[in-house]
């Protein structure tokens, strides 16, 4: 297959020698388990149980609501002990909504919805329902809800689905894996979203460095006539989206578009696994491969994980940590998230665990920026990181937002090259989290605008009707007093 | 007689003509300008006369603001945003420390406390509080833009300002912190 090139890139130190021989293992169901409410973008879903309902393995516990939203399902059997806040694998440490329950060990299955044997003799609005009732998000890390993606193909012409196999970040294995166990499946649902977005084609794109992957995959393949399982260049941030319709497609996603605009949607392996569960069995999301990895883990592994497990607990079951751990990272470490603690559940979101050593994330001295350029040259979205961040650090978000800071993917690239240690992609992290914040305030001071224009409308036209019903009560008291007068004088 | 009829009727004409003429040419050339300047500052702020600013209106703090004589950090209910947009209009910068002080608020009722009086609910410049006659009132926090005036009429004390709790959804990074001379 015919590949394009992407523009700058990095080729970090790849590090997945520690995990990519290791099957998947199945993490022992534990005691406990806390599933928040929210663990995709868009609006919280709604609780759907009580605190002490008993409830079965994929019985729905919260139902999305609002057009971008996912519904949560008990990932197993048993009590529903507390919906109540704690805190989220979230940066900020902040709390959020989630219910807690009780497994008992029996893991016993809900009545599910009916499997569907031949999901390609359906209209295509019945694969997206199953999809959204299955509560299924982007499980690459982004945890979009995919109905609404899948949902794409009638706004959009749409040529390609590409299937992300590109795994760019160090240390995760958990697509690779994956890939090479469950080819059949991924491939399945793969076929199953095409069917629903209305592509004829599939491409699936594996990083380099993943030969078996790539090898098991072609194989798997083989007989399909539309899909095509290509490898793609090792050079990060190959695995984000754009990039990598770029590289297959060779067509440029435009600025604040979709790469739907250009005819392509893209979805995660595990995603596609997860569809074919919903899909073929009635499946919803109930658990996810978590690569958990880093020096600072005694074993590391590749784990499936019911959704709710406390990290601290996959953890303990990869052998503890070893040495003392510098830091702990939700997600690979490029774009992943410092976690708060580690008693925070594992979320659908959730594809890497790192217990880092200090060695690992080599921190150093933010030194003055000595203008070498090299973070423009390798800027993968052809931005000018330099000046981007000069002017942040002046608080001149306007202007860094008119070079494009919008468009800035916060792969890192740019804080992972440059020499003097800026802190570039926390630069651009915190003005485009400003920035929103400020369109925020703005529209609520609109609303707050209108809303008083709209009293003040309202208390003017109830003072004219009272004046008017006033005068008119005056005119009819004096019509009044006219004719009783006038009687009076017939008398 | 006539005389006396066209003369009067003359002199009051040429009278109100002169007056009208005289009125009609003060309008013009005496006229207050309606602030450009002033009105645009008004159209920034929420408008909705809390007076927290220590001005009695919106109108007011506008003119004063346009005359520079008031710094652009007083609008509480506008918050950060009204502070950075009418800094940004005047060309001054704008001091936030005490903004980040405070924080955004929204007013709370105490159910406990509150007997229904109204007040609040009349009161309230965004409508943002329901409640009927001998009915314990709530505010609808999403509406509600912290002008505190009905935490001012309360009879009870059952209306407190509240922070608003942080969100995920809300939060976001904040800037790092590096030396002086990096750029």
């Amino acid at each position: 297959m015919k590949l394009f090139p992407i523009r700058g890139g990095i080729h970090p130190d790849y590090r997945k020698e520690a995990t990519s021989e290791k099957p998947i293992v199945a993490l022992p169901l534990p005691r406990l388990l806390y599933i928040p409410v929210q663990q995709h973008m868009g609006a919280p879903a709604r609780v759907a149980v009580e605190i002490g309902a008993q409830v079965k393995k994929g019985q729905l516990l919260a139902l999305g609501q609002g057009a971008v939203s996912a519904a949560v399902h008990a990932p197993t059997s048993g009590k529903i002990v507390a919906i109540g806040s704690i805190t989220a694998p979230h940066p900020s440490g902040l709390p959020q909504l989630t219910i807690t329950l009780e497994t008992d060990g029996k893991d016993e299955w809900a009545e599910l919805p009916e499997a569907i044997a031949d999901p390609f003799a359906l209209p295509a609005q019945k694969i997206k329902e199953r999809v959204a009732a299955s509560g299924i998000v982007g499980l690459g890390g982004a945890t979009f809800p995919s109905a609404v993606k899948l949902g794409l193909g009638g706004q959009y012409k749409l040529e390609i689905l590409l299937l992300n196999g590109a795994e760019c970040e160090p240390y995760l294995t958990c697509d690779d894996r994956v890939m090479r166990e469950y080819a059949d499946e991924v491939i399945d649902g793969a076929r199953i979203m095409a069917h629903s977005l209305g592509t004829a084609k599939i491409v699936i794109a594996i990083e380099e460095n993943k030969p078996q992957a790539l090898a098991i995959m072609t194989k798997a393949a083989e007989s399909l006539a539309n899909v095509e399982v290509t490898g793609v260049p090792v050079q990060y941030p190959m695995g984000a989206e754009r990039h990598l319709t770029q590289a297959v497609t060779g067509r440029e996603t435009p600025a604040r578009k979709l790469t739907a605009d250009v005819g392509v949607v893209v979805h995660n392996v595990g995603t596609a696994r997860a569809v074919h569960h919903a899909v073929r069995f009635g499946r919803p999301l109930l658990s996810r491969i978590v690569t958990v990895s880093g020096g600072a883990i005694v074993e590391p592994k590749n784990v499936e994980v019911p959704l709710g497990t406390k990290v601290s607990e996959l953890i303990a079951f990869c052998g503890g940590l070893t040495k003392e751990a510098k830091r702990f990272v939700n997600g690979g470490p490029m774009m992943g998230q410092p976690l708060p603690s580690l008693d925070v559940p594992v979320v659908k979101g959730t594809s890497g665990i790192l217990a880092l050593t200090a060695a690992e994330t080599n921190e150093h001295a933010t030194q003055p920026c000595i203008r070498c350029g090299t973070c423009v040259t390798i800027c993968p979205c052809g931005l000018v990181p330099v000046e981007m961040a000069a002017f942040i650090r002046h608080d001149k978000l306007d202007k860094a937002s008119e070079l494009g800071l919008m468009d800035c993917v916060s792969c890192g690239s740019c804080s992972y090259i440059c020499p003097s240690n800026i802190p570039l992609v926390h630069f651009f992290n915190y003005a485009k989290g400003a920035l929103n914040a400020a369109d925020r305030d703005r529209r609520k001071q609109e609303q707050t605008k209108a809303l008083v224009e709209a009293r003040t409308a309202r208390l003017e036209r109830a003072a004219e009707a009272k004046r008017q019903a006033a005068l008119a009560a005056a005119a009819a008291r004096k019509a009044q007093s006219q004719s009783s007068d006038a009687n009076k004088a017939n008398a | 007689m006539w005389d006396t009829v066209e003369f009067a009727v003359g002199s009051l004409a040429v009278i109100g003509g002169t007056l009208g003429g005289l009125l009609g040419v003060a309008a013009r050339y005496l006229a207050v300008e309606a602030d450009e300047l002033e009105s645009e500052i008004q159209a920034l702020l929420p408008g909705s006369n809390c007076a927290q600013c220590g001005f009695v209106g919106c109108s007011q703090y506008a003119a004063a603001l346009a005359k520079g004589e008031a710094p652009v950090t007083l609008c509480a209910p506008g918050g950060r945003a009204t502070a950075e947009g009418l800094g940004k209009r005047l060309g001054v910068k704008a001091d936030l420390s005490g903004h980040d002080e405070v924080g955004p608020q929204v007013a709370y009722v105490n159910e406990e406390l509150c007997i229904g009086c109204l007040r609040c609910a009349q009161e309230c410049s965004t409508d943002a509080i329901v409640g009927a006659n001998k009915q314990v009132h709530t505010v609808i926090a999403d509406v509600c833009h912290a002008c505190a005036k009905c935490f001012k009429v309360c009879p009870t004390e059952a209306i407190e300002m509240r922070p608003i709790p942080a969100t995920i959804g809300a939060w976001h990074w904040s800037k790092p912190v590096v030396g002086q001379s990096q750029h």
